[in-house]
Formats: structure tokens, C-alpha cells, sequence
């Protein structure tokens, strides 16, 4: 159990930062390229300003017509998306544990206010599970990619949680965390995660098309 | 629900697709995948998180009682996202319902866009499924004939050369009576203003070219017109998908003003052709912008109007609402302006509809909808249902719409909700309420 505890924390998390890191690479890399091969038409219209007009503007809660339209999922796609960035990097297990490899440490949320942060990304997935259940034109549209990304999203927070309360076996839920993380982590470039990558450029260049082309506002 | 159960029968389509195999299909979807697009198809296709936050957005999921299939992403997905996810390969009447979701269940209004948090442009997704449409030979036959026109003439709509001076001189002799002196000056080298209108003006709108020479004429405007092929802005190969068809034809216009050595061109109150030529056709032929400077008629209406060129003796009677052109709106930001003509012509409020502006609904007539044409028409007016609702609910009798393919839209859609609204042009109200000069 310890070998696995170790490995899983250990060189396990080598491996899915590689991953994550020179996948990264790779992915926006290659797109750059093909875009530069076969989007000329469109790459030659970005803009500095445009682009960060769109991307600041769609950044703030209900300014963008979609948000306003859509307000519950608002809310909800806030919630989870900072809680699901902040919780890991701010939280005191995974702070205490880079000390004691690294020697470095920083701010960490007080542990309540992490557990309530974490039940919050698992009620978000809950409700984006239910959406795809339920909304019918969700429904239509979702496919396998979508759970996937769903169960990659919940699970280090299930797994963390329990692990946390120590409900179940704790050793085995630690392990099955660190195992959901490592996944989550890896993942990233290579699912449908890696809109975390390709959504700003997504943005960027709708803003550059309307802000220079339709001189009109995109949100 | 569901295309199945909603496809229309068009002999266009039809024949298409009798001559397809899965192996042809496969090869030419290949084809345009590898060949003509690249990073923007590929991140989109990877990155629409399913969400439906666009569901909202498209009228023609309003106007539907809310049919999931009919939602932007939902035509995505049953178009390029089914190609995309089996290797192209698909069979012959997937083909069919995939073209009759592309031509005519899109406007390609980019409304959708304001409602997608990630900035995917389900417009393009649908022009690629055209383009891979027009590469089958999998097209609706009434835009089809038009593109065939544009290859054959230039013009939309078999327009011959001598008919097209023909009716200029027409309308310059009829329009002599109430301006003796008018002129619609051919072939001037060095002109100010290069006029260009679509080819159904010509062709049964012709009342269109008699106001705008009155107007040229009254403003005092140092213009012309082409008396060769290029005349013709209007561009329906940029809907069918014959993109080379599209570039040759922007050339051809822009050659046309080039050989004329004119200052800009003025557009007459088209959408469509305005995107075509600062959006569309500019980009395939390799031009970030255009050689020769545009300028869209709402535009010039305002210089006009705001310059004193033209002078009012009455003002239009108000209230009235305006259906904002997508192309010219959304697409090329000219709202304001819009308005600011209005409230110069009319006497009374502006009502706006309830999405107005940039975030206006299509008057389901765009993107080549209406041009698609009968077979296509019931299903096309069921779509302006949210539409009409919109215009229903400003309560006034004018609509003033700067753009032909929305006259068209909304001349069924007043006729079959009933609304009991008039359609008007920029134009119409300011040839009838422009002070005359003396003769
Ligand atoms: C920091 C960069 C990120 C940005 C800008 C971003 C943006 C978005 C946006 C705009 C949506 C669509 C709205 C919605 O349906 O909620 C979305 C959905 C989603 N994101 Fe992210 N995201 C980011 C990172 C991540 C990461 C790291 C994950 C991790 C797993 C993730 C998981 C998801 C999931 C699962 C959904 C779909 C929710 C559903 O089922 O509807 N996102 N994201
Ligand atoms: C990859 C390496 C990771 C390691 C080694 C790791 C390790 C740990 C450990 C040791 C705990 C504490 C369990 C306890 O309290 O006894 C924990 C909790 C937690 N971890 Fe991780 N984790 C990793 C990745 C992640 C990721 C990627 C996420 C989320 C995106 C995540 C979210 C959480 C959460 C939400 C908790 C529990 C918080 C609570 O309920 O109070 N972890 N993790
Ligand atoms: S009709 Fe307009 S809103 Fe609907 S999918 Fe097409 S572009 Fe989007
Ligand atoms: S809003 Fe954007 S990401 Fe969401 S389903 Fe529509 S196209 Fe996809």
C-alpha cells in the first residue's frame, strides 16, 4: 500500500505534468501551425485590442448576451470553474505536501472553507450531470467526451473528499484521489478539458472578427 | 422531431445525391476537410463543451416549440460533427438531410455567437457543410440556378448584357418626367460614386434603380453606373458553396469600378452582397480589405441626409420599427447610423423590437434561405414565427427594413402572422419625402 502511495505521489505526478506540460506544448504548437498553413484568411485579421476586448468582457458574469440568457448555468459555470481551479492550489494537503518536497509554500484556504469549496464542485457537477439528463436539447447534443470530462472533473473531488472525512478506507480512498488527480491533470490537453487551452484563442479570434471586420460587439 | 421527419423534396437535392456512393462522399469530404480547412474547424469540433447556451439564440429553435434539433450546435452535430465523426464517411441521404439543415435551416446569422461563451462561429460550420454540399453537387436548385446565372453572365439572375443598359435607359426616361434633366450616367471615368445593385433590381425591382438615380440626381452626385458585366454586387455562389465562383465574381465587381477609375462604390440596400464583399469574397480572393472603398447605403443615406445633400419637404409619418439587416448590423456595425437616418426621416418614435441591434433576429430570409425558394418557403416563414411575435408586440405599422433579402422574409412573414405591417426601404421614404429641385 505504501509502494503505491508513493509511486501514485511520486513519480506518477512526473509523469502527468510531462504530460500536461509538453502536451500542452504540443497541442497549441501543432494548432499554431496548421492554423498558420491553413487559416491564413482568418489568422490575419487578430487583434491585440479586439481579442482582449472580447475576452475581458466575456469574462464578467452576465455582460454577454449568452450569459444573461442563461443565468442558472451562469452561476453554476462560475462557481465550479473556481472552485475547481482555486480548491487544489490553495489547498493545505497539497500545500504541506509540496513543502515537504520543494521547501516552498504559500496561502492555503482555512480546511472548512475547502471541504464547503469541494461540495460545491461536486453539487456543479451534479447539476451539469442532470442538465445532460434532463434539458432536452443538452441531451441531444451531449456525447461520450462530455461524461468523460464530467467523471475526469468530479472525481479527485469525490475521492478527495471522502479521503478528507475519512469515510471508507481511508488508505485506499488517498490513493484513489492522488490516481483522479494525476488523471484530471494528464488529461487535460488531450480530452475535451483542453478547452481550458484553445477557448481563449476561440475567443480571441471571434473578438478580432467582430471588433475589425463587423465592428460590433461579440458578447 | 428531428430532420427525418421534417425533409423537404427538392430536385436539387434529390439528383444530387442519386449520384453519390459512400466511397464518392467519403472522398470529397476528405478532400474539403484536408484541403480547405484547418485549426478553427478542428478547435471548434474539440472544444463545444455541448453546453447549449446557443440553444437560445436561433430563431429557428424559437420559432420551432423549442425542437432540440433544430438548436446551433444541434445542426452542428448532426452535420459536420457526423461527418467528423465517422471519416467522412456517411451515406447519400445523410447527405440530403445534412444539406437541407445547411442551405435551409441556417441563416448563417451569427447570432448564435453572442450566446457561445467559448466564441465557436456555428455559421462557419454550416458554410463548410455547404461548401462540402457544393463539392457533391448537392445543392437546392433554385439558388443553384442563380449561382449557375453568376457563372454563365455575372449577374443573378440571366440578366443579358443589352437587357441590363436597356432597363437603365428605361428607367432614365421614365424617371425624366418628374426630373427632366436626370441622367443615369454609364461608363463615366473618374465618377465619384460607382452605384452597383443586385441583379433582381434590374429584373423586376426596377423602381428600386428609379429611386436611386432620383436620389443621386437630386443630391447632385457626380455618379455612374457600369454598362458591363460587374454591375451585379449580389453573390449567391458564397451560399451554394462555389467559392471559386464567389472570388471570381467580387473581382469582377471591384475590376469593373477599377477600369472606371471611380472614387468608392455605394451599395444599394443588400445584406448579403455587403458581406460579400467586406467579409467573404474578400477573403478568398486574398484581400485583407478591398481595393476599392464600399460604402453600404445606409451610410450614404446619412452623409447625405446629415450633409444637407438632400432636404426633406415632409417627414415620414411614425411610429415605426426597423429590422436590423444581420450584414449589415451584426455584420458590419452600421446600427447607429440606421437610427440616426430614421429619426432624420420620420416623424414619431423608433420602437425596437425586443432583440434589436447586434443581437437582432434573422428574418429567417438570409443566407441564401429565401433563395432556396419554394420548396423551402412554408418552412422558412414557420421560422420567423419569434420573429413576427417580436414585430407584433411594437404595436406600429412600419417595419423599415435597408435590405432586400429582409423585405422579402418579411413580406411573408407580415402576410402570413397576419401583422398587417408595411415593408419600407431606406430609399422608398426618402424618394417620397425629399424636397425636388426645381425643374
Ligand atoms: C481555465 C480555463 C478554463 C476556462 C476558460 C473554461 C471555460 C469553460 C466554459 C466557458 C464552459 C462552458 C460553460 C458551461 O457549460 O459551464 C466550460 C465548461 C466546462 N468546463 Fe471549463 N474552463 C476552463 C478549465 C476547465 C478545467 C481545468 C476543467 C477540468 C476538468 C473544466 C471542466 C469543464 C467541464 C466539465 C465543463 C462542462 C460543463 C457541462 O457539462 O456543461 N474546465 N468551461
Ligand atoms: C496529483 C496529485 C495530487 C495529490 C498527491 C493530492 C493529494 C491530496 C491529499 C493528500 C489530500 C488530503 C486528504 C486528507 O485530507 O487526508 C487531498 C485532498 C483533496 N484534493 Fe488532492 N491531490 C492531488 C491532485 C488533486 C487535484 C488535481 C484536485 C482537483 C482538481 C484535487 C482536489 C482535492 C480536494 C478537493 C481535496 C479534499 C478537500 C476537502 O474536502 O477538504 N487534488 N489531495
Ligand atoms: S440561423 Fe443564426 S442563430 Fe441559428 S444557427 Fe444559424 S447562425 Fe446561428
Ligand atoms: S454555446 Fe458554444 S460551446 Fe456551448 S454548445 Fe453552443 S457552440 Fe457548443
Amino acid at each position: 500500500m505504501y509502494d503505491i502511495y508513493n509511486f501514485v505521489t511520486g513519480p506518477l505526478v512526473w509523469v502527468s505534468f510531462a504530460i500536461l506540460i509538453f502536451g500542452s506544448i504540443y497541442r497549441l504548437g501543432s494548432m499554431y501551425a496548421l492554423a498558420k498553413k491553413k487559416d491564413a484568411v482568418s489568422l490575419a485579421y487578430m487583434d491585440w485590442k479586439f481579442s482582449f476586448r472580447s475576452i475581458f468582457n466575456w469574462l464578467i458574469p452576465f455582460k454577454a448576451l449568452g450569459w444573461k440568457k442563461n443565468p442558472v448555468l451562469t452561476v453554476v459555470t462560475y462557481v465550479f470553474h473556481i472552485c475547481l481551479l482555486a480548491t487544489p492550489i490553495l489547498l493545505s494537503a497539497h500545500i504541506i505536501m509540496i513543502e515537504e518536497s520543494w521547501g516552498v509554500s504559500w496561502w492555503n484556504l482555512p480546511d472548512a472553507t475547502a471541504d464547503i469549496m469541494t461540495i460545491l464542485v461536486i453539487a456543479c457537477c451534479a447539476f451539469f450531470a442532470g442538465r445532460r439528463l434532463l434539458q432536452k436539447d443538452v441531451r441531444f447534443l451531449t456525447t461520450g467526451q462530455d461524461w468523460l470530462i464530467l467523471a475526469i472533473a468530479a472525481l479527485p473531488f469525490i475521492t478527495g473528499f471522502l479521503a478528507y472525512h475519512q469515510l471508507f478506507n481511508y488508505q485506499v480512498m488517498v490513493i484513489a484521489h492522488v490516481l483522479a488527480g494525476n488523471i484530471m491533470i494528464a488529461a487535460i490537453p488531450f480530452t475535451r478539458i483542453s478547452h481550458m487551452l484553445f477557448a481563449v484563442f476561440t475567443r480571441a479570434y471571434i473578438g478580432s472578427e467582430f471588433g475589425g471586420i463587423r465592428r460590433a460587439k461579440d458578447w | 422531431m428531428g430532420i427525418q421527419e421534417r425533409l423537404i423534396e427538392d430536385v436539387g437535392l434529390r439528383e444530387g445525391v442519386s449520384r453519390l456512393n459512400e466511397d464518392s462522399i467519403q472522398k470529397t469530404v476528405n478532400a474539403v476537410f484536408q484541403g480547405e480547412t484547418g485549426a478553427r474547424l478542428k478547435a471548434y469540433a474539440e472544444i463545444c463543451l455541448r453546453c447549449g447556451m446557443c440553444t437560445e439564440a436561433c430563431h429557428f429553435y424559437l420559432s420551432h416549440d423549442k425542437d432540440p434539433t433544430y438548436a446551433p450546435a444541434a445542426k452542428v452535430k448532426q452535420t459536420i460533427g457526423t461527418l467528423l465523426a465517422n471519416g467522412g464517411r456517411v451515406s447519400p441521404d445523410q447527405i440530403y438531410s445534412m444539406a437541407q439543415i445547411a442551405y435551409s435551416e441556417c441563416n448563417l446569422c451569427r447570432r448564435c455567437v453572442h450566446y457561445c461563451p467559448v466564441g465557436i462561429d456555428t455559421a462557419y460550420m454550416m458554410i463548410t457543410m455547404r461548401r462540402i454540399c457544393h463539392k457533391l453537387g448537392v445543392t437546392p436548385q433554385y439558388i443553384q440556378d442563380t449561382a449557375h446565372s453568376h457563372s454563365a453572365t455575372f449577374n443573378q439572375m440571366w440578366v443579358k448584357d443589352d437587357e441590363w443598359t436597356d432597363t437603365l435607359q428605361w428607367q432614365e426616361e421614365e424617371a425624366r418626367d418628374e426630373f427632366p434633366d436626370l441622367r443615369i450616367p454609364l461608363d463615366k471615368e473618374g465618377a465619384d460614386v460607382y452605384y452597383s445593385v443586385i441583379a433582381p433590381e434590374p429584373k423586376f425591382r426596377t423602381q428600386l434603380i428609379y429611386q436611386a438615380a432620383a436620389i443621386l440626381h437630386t443630391a447632385k452626385i457626380d455618379w455612374t453606373m457600369p454598362a458591363e458585366p460587374g454591375w451585379d454586387n449580389s453573390d449567391m455562389c458564397m451560399f451554394t458553396g462555389d467559392f471559386e465562383m464567389m472570388g471570381r465574381l467580387k473581382r469582377k465587381h471591384f475590376e469593373s469600378a477599377q477600369k472606371l477609375k471611380v472614387k468608392r462604390i455605394v451599395m444599394g440596400e443588400c445584406g448579403h452582397a455587403f458581406r460579400s464583399v467586406y467579409d467573404v469574397g474578400n477573403r478568398w480572393a486574398g484581400w485583407k480589405h478591398y481595393p476599392v472603398p464600399v460604402v453600404h447605403s445606409v451610410e450614404f443615406f446619412w452623409e447625405l441626409l446629415t450633409q444637407g445633400k438632400i432636404k426633406l419637404v415632409s417627414k415620414y409619418p411614425g411610429p415605426v420599427t426597423l429590422q436590423d439587416p444581420c450584414n449589415i448590423v451584426r455584420g458590419r456595425g452600421l446600427g447607429d447610423k440606421l437610427r440616426d437616418v430614421i429619426r432624420i426621416l420620420v416623424d414619431g418614435d423608433i420602437v425596437e423590437t425586443t432583440s434589436n441591434r447586434e443581437h437582432n433576429l434573422c428574418c429567417s430570409a438570409g443566407g441564401g434561405v429565401i433563395n432556396c425558394g419554394p420548396p423551402f418557403k412554408n418552412a422558412r416563414v414557420e421560422a420567423c414565427k419569434a420573429k413576427a411575435d417580436q414585430l407584433r408586440a411594437t404595436g406600429v405599422k412600419t417595419i423599415i427594413a435597408p435590405c432586400h433579402n429582409c423585405h422579402g422574409g418579411l413580406d411573408d412573414t407580415v402576410h402570413k402572422y397576419e401583422l398587417g405591417m408595411d415593408i419600407k426601404f431606406l430609399g422608398d421614404i426618402i424618394y417620397q419625402c425629399m424636397e425636388r429641385p426645381e425643374a
